[in-house]
């Protein structure tokens, strides 16, 4: 179960950095940040109506998202349109976000980590063991919005236009889509997304300005096996990953968790650079 | 209905227009011929706005279209088909031609048209437009940019690669245009298909519009195109 979580909402976040940089060919350094922002934002809702936990958390779950994607819409705005969208500028800049969103947040909101009470509260009962019925309750609704972005992606103007620019931006330009629109839209998209991830995972594991970190660092890791510009890819790995990390924290350690999958990096950069699924570079 | 006024490009610090002008009547061709490196890419990439002129000016009827941002441009109805095809590759054949349809917002209707003009496209219409052959390929990248409605067409190299019936084919449908009212410019390096279609020939040298002529005094005087573009004409 716990690697049934982990991977759902890892699935989400990653999704949210495939997106950016299968669009934007942007490695956007600062997006554990948007997670760790959806995380934080769910703590400051829930605790604006203490007394109503479920409409607490229902808030977040809509503004929390709202509130990072604005805050993504400005950093597209201020510093990546700035920068022309250049690849190596944009990784430099993204990291100087990452610090600026992480001090930000530990001097407004403390060091401290603070808790968040779960909307449902209920415990699924089996005769060998038992669980969180809120854990049922993210892996639904993550997989609900991993539904809903697959659907929006394949089947509605927006993903056509998303997908046109991503495979050739001047062409796309060339039959009347502003670039820069969708860019920014696909930067906002892929906040929510992350911070989305954050709010579902806030009960399970209290909201702490470092919390970006390990999201970060396992969002790479899925988008580069899952191949780095294949949505498809990054949630196949996204399980593979989750999966594996839920089960080997369990029986062994995090840590052998973190090597194994860092080490499965290195063997599909070695053995097949463009991941499971990714194209070779056109 | 479209001019092309004093027009200065540059690639970084280098100059590669130079004062470029010229005219385009309704339902007229005209074709851009020159050597490699001329300059014929950019004048064509200056008109759709993907180039911006450092001077000068570019006008569609009353639209000063250098003033636009790049991707309002095409909305003025000026269809664009570059060099190598560039389609979507990835997107199936019915999705390329959403794009050209979602410029102008119309409806089925054109997407009929447009089908009529190329039958064997209604036959791909879910195969994923990188899998086409190179011939279906020129034509879905024509189709796409007919999308859009065009008054005017921008064709940088349409025969390049194809064989000699696909290059009649795609000739037949630029002289279709014509009788459509919808102006073309044409890129072109094989001089026989531009004699074929052209009302006039702009030759290209160093980012200049050196000499505009009608085909007939091409073929009076071959000297030209040895002059321009080192090579001659067969028959």
């Amino acid at each position: 179960m716990e690697g049934t979580v982990t991977a759902f909402v890892l699935a989400l976040t990653a999704l949210g950095l495939s997106l950016v940089f299968g669009v934007m060919r942007i490695v956007n350094v600062a997006h554990g940040e948007f997670f760790m922002l959806g995380a934080v934002l769910a703590w400051g809702f829930t605790a604006l109506i203490p007394e109503l936990p479920f409409w607490g958390f229902m808030l977040a779950l809509l503004a929390a998202p709202v509130c990072v994607a604005a805050i993504a819409v400005i950093a597209d705005a201020l510093v990546l349109r700035r920068l022309n969208y250049e690849p190596e500028a944009t990784i430099v800049a993204t990291i100087g976000l990452l610090y600026i969103l992480q001090q930000s947040v530990l001097t407004l909101y403390g060091p401290n980590a603070q808790p968040v009470v779960a909307p449902i509260s209920f415990r699924v009962v089996l005769p060998w063991f038992g669980y969180s019925g809120y854990k049922l309750v993210v892996i639904g609704a993550a997989a609900l919005l991993l539904i809903g972005v697959w659907y929006a992606i394949t089947r509605t103007k927006f993903g056509l236009v998303m997908r046109a620019t991503q495979f050739d931006r001047e062409t796309a330009q060339a039959f009347g889509v502003p670039v820069k629109l969708v860019y920014a839209a696909v930067f906002a998209l892929g906040a929510a997304l992350a911070a989305i991830a954050g709010v579902l995972v806030v009960p399970l594991q209290q909201a702490h300005y470092l919390m970006g970190l390990d999201p970060l660092l396992l969002s790479f890791i899925v988008v580069i096996i899952g191949g780095l510009d294949s949505l498809k890819g990054t949630v196949v790995a996204a399980f593979i990953i989750g999966l594996s990390d839920g089960i080997i924290s369990m029986f062994f350690s995090p840590t052998l968790a973190k090597i194994i999958a860092t080490l499965a990096v290195a063997l599909v950069l070695v053995w097949r650079p463009q991941g499971l699924f990714g194209a070779r570079a056109r | 209905m479209l001019k092309v006024d004093a027009i200065n490009v540059f690639y970084g610090s280098v100059q590669v227009l130079r004062d470029v002008t010229f005219d385009l009547n309704p339902g007229e061709i005209l074709c851009l011929l020159g050597r490699n490196g001329a300059g014929k890419t950019t004048i064509l990439k200056s008109v759709i706005g993907q180039m911006k002129p450092r001077t000068g000016r570019i006008s569609l009827e009353d639209i000063d279209l250098t003033a636009l941002p790049p991707h309002e441009v095409p909305k003025q109805g000026i269809g664009y088909v570059p060099q190598g095809r560039r389609l979507f590759a990835e997107l199936s054949v019915e999705e390329n031609l959403q794009m050209g349809l979602l410029a102008r917002r119309r409806g089925g209707d054109v997407r009929a048209r447009v089908l009529d003009l190329f039958p064997v496209l209604r036959e791909r219409l879910g195969q994923r437009a990188g899998t086409l052959s190179g011939g279906e390929q020129q034509m879905l990248a024509t189709a796409r940019a007919l999308c859009l409605e065009p008054r005017i067409l921008l064709l940088d190299e349409p025969t390049e690669g194809l064989m000699p019936i696909m290059i009649a084919k795609i000739l037949e449908i630029v002289g279709t245009l014509r009788e459509m009212g919808v102006a073309t410019i044409l890129v072109e390096q094989r001089v026989e298909s531009a004699l074929h279609v052209a009302d006039r020939i702009a030759f290209i040298e160093n980012g200049r519009v050196a000499e505009v002529m009608t085909p007939d005094r091409l073929r009076d005087d071959p000297r030209l195109l040895h002059q321009y573009v080192g090579v001659g004409v067969k028959g």
